[in-house]
């Protein structure tokens, strides 16, 4: 028997249709029901489940009371285990219990339907236990813990229990600020990574090679720019797991969200501010390392604000070593890399063709906008 | 007579002969031939035979194969071939970038003539003087097809052939004590990978191009890349998705002034043969491949010839031996300074050019010219009809804006409308006869699928493989688990493909297979 979790954040995008950017706290619930909303998440989570019917008979669906999932869950006749008290009004603290729960119980696969917030919600109570599968359901998903459409959610969730997919890599949780974004500022933040299942495309083709693992690539990349690091040279490494392989192929001590310095080999400082940043580069020599965080592509200004215009402008743009995996880069489908510095005159300086690392001596001229 | 004669679709249904291994046919003793005895005067003169031979030479055991009557061979690869749907069987448009066309039989004559099949290729020059004549004669049409100035046969593919010319680029900065320096060669994604793979064998870093809004390779981006550690370009041109550079001049001026050397793959030639010429182009090397291009079947790994060609001042670094004429008689020349060496044995796939030869003769300069022009016209027109088909998109397109010889499109709306994927498309195209192919990896472009339908199928045909697509893109909007299900009426139904991409399970030879899945080889 297959023990799945399933939470439904009942209030995820209602915010979306009339004209809310998102439904964060409560007041804005009630606004957005006045408004005229109704709920989106549990008709998505219908049909991302929809596609586990299949193994009907050898899943337990543990979910929680009402429009939070057992509703959903017993539509299309699941057996259903359910945690928790019944509710009328659910709030991010029922969909962190949900989750840890679940945790304890130990099943195999959590789904969940929400945006950011709820991704966010599950990530502080669960870290990288998991794995997690998200169905689009939010206003705001900058997120990669979600799958392209509910469907697709489904699908992902079937291979895995069938055993088909194994492989699971990290997707960053992103979240923004809602009260800021209501105002029309956007201020991302990278939160951390939950574990989702990695579905390659498999193709039968003898053309087609198997595309090397996610890890394997990010291990190639490590070693390109650690093989080309310059004597006395300060590198400031910025967050995210592509980075995150550069410290760990030179056995060092690292900061998976946050900004981390190394010079000949040693680590400097682990988990930067911008004012330490910039006492400790002053006027040395130093090559910053970034890769795109989320899946939007932003290579500054999401998740790295610690990386502030003067930081950048002391660096150099010819000092930035971008680096990404070509999944990431082909993910975009044609569209920049994107710089959002919070400064126009340093992202002007930013913009235009720059050279990627990609893979071992592999190497991408890729555009950069902003 | 056609059933469903209005909608162009077929009532097809594949052979299905649930055949086996041929190793799982053989029986111990069964033989095809049994070789008569030796007569006594024979024996009494060298006894057994084998005993003859050295004792250190002899296998101890006979060697593992299976044992089979040859009407049972004969009939096990009959079956085997009802199995497939081959270049000749269906209409083969959907292995895109293969240049899939039809070979005209006749030149499997002269191919598989024992004239060619007999010759051995330590035979002295004297003895092979056509075979030569043929190998110089193909050499001189190529040189004015391309505009290069002398060109070699012996690698055996369009990878091998890449490599070649990434010895060459290697072998001239080592000439002039640049090769420590410069180590980066610049290729573009929509490029073969195969030039990306050459460089990178060579030890070359690679620096890959991505495509502008339009599809094109961005001159900007190029002027990026090169820098005094530009080695070389290798690209192709018109790249997968059907798009000619026509700012390709530049390119190479570019990366000339920063020092490099160019590369033009031209396994894309079959749109532009007669048209543009990799010399006008600023080209320093470029191969064809006789295989596709030049009416040899493409297909299964073999035999084949990626022909590379050179300008003169790079003449010097050629693998050998070059095929020369001295007004009298043709002979092998082994007299090239800087030669890499040999990158095959021998001189070259003699059946594959003796093909080549054939065709180009046959058609003359007016017929290549003619081959393009209705292989670009074919393919435009393809396009079109296409882009009709609800759920397929054409990545880059513009009103107005043509193709070349093939296009990459896009199921991408297809997948978001209903969840059918291009791998669900590509099984479901089976239950029609049709081949059908997606892409190679990365997939730049979502959910794609090349065609090419080259200058050998008429308009009523092209019409029979859109009404296929059409009616699989209905299936989809309708009943998309009947696309998702399928095949229904090919040989094999859908299989489970992880296996194809775990190690420890897959096998390429029979011995393979029993070791992996723990299976004794004496049983």
């Amino acid at each position: 028997m297959h023990k799945v979790g399933l939470i439904v954040n009942p209030i995820a995008g209602m915010g979306g249709k009339v004209g809310l950017k998102g439904t964060d706290g409560s007041e804005i619930v009630a606004l957005a029901r006045k408004l005229g909303a109704t709920a989106e998440a549990p008709f998505r989570a219908l049909q991302a489940l929809k596609e586990l019917e299949i193994l009907k008979d050898s899943i337990e669906i543990i979910t929680c009371p009402g429009a939070m999932g057992e509703s959903v869950a017993k539509k299309w006749g699941f057996k259903v285990g359910i945690i928790g008290p019944a509710k009328e009004e659910t709030s991010a603290e029922d969909t962190r219990q949900a989750a840890s729960e679940m945790m304890k119980l130990q099943i195999e696969l959590l789904l969940f339907a929400g945006g950011d917030g709820t991704a966010r919600d599950i990530y502080s109570s669960i870290k990288d236990s998991g794995p997690v599968i998200g169905i689009p359901a939010g206003v705001k998903m900058h997120s990669s813990i979600f799958a392209l459409n509910p469907k697709r959610a489904g699908e992902l969730a079937l291979l895995y229990l069938t055993g088909k997919v194994k492989e699971l890599r990290e997707a960053e949780v992103m979240d923004i600020d809602e009260e800021l974004f209501r105002k029309g500022v956007v201020s991302a933040r990278l939160y951390g990574y939950l574990k989702i299942p990695f579905e390659r495309r498999y193709v039968q083709n003898v053309k087609a090679a198997t595309p090397p693992s996610e890890k394997y690539e990010q291990e190639a990349i490590a070693a390109e720019v650690v093989e080309n690091m310059e004597q006395d040279c300060i590198y400031v490494v910025g967050p995210g797991t592509t980075t995150r392989q550069i410290m760990q192929l030179l056995g060092l001590d690292y900061s998976l969200l946050g900004v981390d310095v190394v010079s000949n080999g040693k680590l400097l400082a682990k988990d930067v501010s911008e004012k330490q940043l910039l006492e400790i580069i002053d006027d040395k020599r130093s090559k910053l390392i970034v890769t795109p965080i989320g899946g939007q592509g932003y290579i500054l200004g999401r998740g790295n604000q610690q990386l502030s215009p003067r930081i950048i402008k002391k660096i150099g743009k010819d000092n930035i070593i971008v680096i990404s995996t070509k999944d990431k880069l082909h993910s975009l489908k044609g569209a920049p890399l994107l710089v959002d510095s919070g400064d126009g005159e340093v992202d002007e300086m930013l913009a235009g063709y720059i050279k990627v690392i990609t893979g071992y001596k592999e190497y991408a001229i890729y555009l950069v906008a902003f | 007579m056609l059933e469903n004669k209005k909608a162009k679709l077929r009532n097809f249904h594949q052979a299905h002969w649930d055949e086996p291994v041929i190793f799982e046919l053989s029986a111990k003793g069964a033989r095809g031939i049994l070789v008569p005895e030796a007569e006594e005067e024979i024996k009494a003169e060298v006894g057994d035979g084998i005993s003859r031979i050295p004792a250190h030479l002899r296998r101890k055991e006979p060697p593992a194969l299976p044992e089979l009557c040859q009407a049972q061979v004969l009939r096990h690869y009959l079956h085997l071939s009802q199995a497939t749907l081959g270049a000749d069987l269906n209409i083969e448009i959907g292995q895109g970038t293969c240049t899939i066309k039809y070979s005209p039989k006749i030149n499997e004559s002269f191919a598989t003539s024992s004239k060619v099949t007999e010759l051995h290729p330590f035979q002295a020059e004297g003895t092979v003087q056509g075979a030569l004549e043929i190998l110089y004669k193909t050499d001189m049409f190529l040189r004015e097809i391309s505009g290069l100035s002398r060109f070699v046969f012996q690698p055996g593919g369009g990878s091998h052939g890449l490599f070649a010319i990434a010895s060459m680029i290697r072998a001239y900065h080592e000439s002039r004590g640049e090769s420590g320096k410069r180590d980066e060669i610049i290729t573009t994604i929509f490029s073969h990978p195969s030039n990306a793979a050459a460089a990178a064998v060579k030890g070359f870093k690679v620096i890959t191009l991505y495509p502008d809004k339009d599809g094109y390779p961005d001159v900007d981006a190029l002027r990026e890349a090169v820098s005094d550690r530009t080695a070389g370009l290798m690209i192709t041109n018109p790249e997968d998705h059907g798009l000619f550079n026509s700012k390709i001049a530049e390119f190479t001026r570019i990366v000339h002034e920063a020092g490099g050397l160019c590369s033009y793959d031209q396994a894309n030639a079959n749109g532009i043969l007669g048209m543009t010429r990799a010399l006008e182009g600023g080209f320093d090397f470029c191969f064809f491949n006789l295989h596709k291009t030049f009416s040899s079947p493409h297909g299964c790994g073999g035999p084949a010839v990626g022909a590379v060609g050179v300008r003169k001042e790079f003449e010097q670094f050629l693998p050998v031996p070059l095929i020369d004429f001295d007004g009298e008689k043709y002979f092998l020349n082994y007299d090239v300074k800087n030669s890499i060496g040999k990158v095959r044995m021998f001189y070259g796939v003699l059946p594959v050019v003796a093909r080549a030869y054939a065709w180009i003769m046959s058609l003359g300069e007016e017929g290549l010219k003619e081959v393009a022009r209705i292989a670009v016209l074919n393919n435009n027109y393809l396009m079109r009809n296409i882009s009709k088909i609800r759920g397929a998109t054409i990545p880059y397109d513009a009103p107005g804006k043509h193709r070349l010889e093939q296009v990459r499109y896009s199921w991408e709306k297809l997948t978001k409308d209903t969840g059918v994927t291009t791998e669900d498309v590509q099984r479901r195209m089976c239950d029609f006869g049709m081949h059908y192919w997606t892409s190679h990896h990365p997939w730049i472009i979502p959910e794609p699928f090349t065609l090419e339908p080259t200058e050998s199928y008429s308009k009523e045909e092209l019409d029979e493989y859109v009404a296929a697509l059409k009616q699989v893109s209905e299936e989809a909007y309708t009943d998309p688990e009947k696309v998702k299900n399928a095949p229904y009426n090919s040989c094999i139904h859908k299989i489970d493909p992880s296996l194809l991409d775990d190690p420890k399970k897959w096998a390429i030879t029979w011995r393979s297979y029993l070791k992996k899945h723990g299976k004794d080889i004496d049983a």
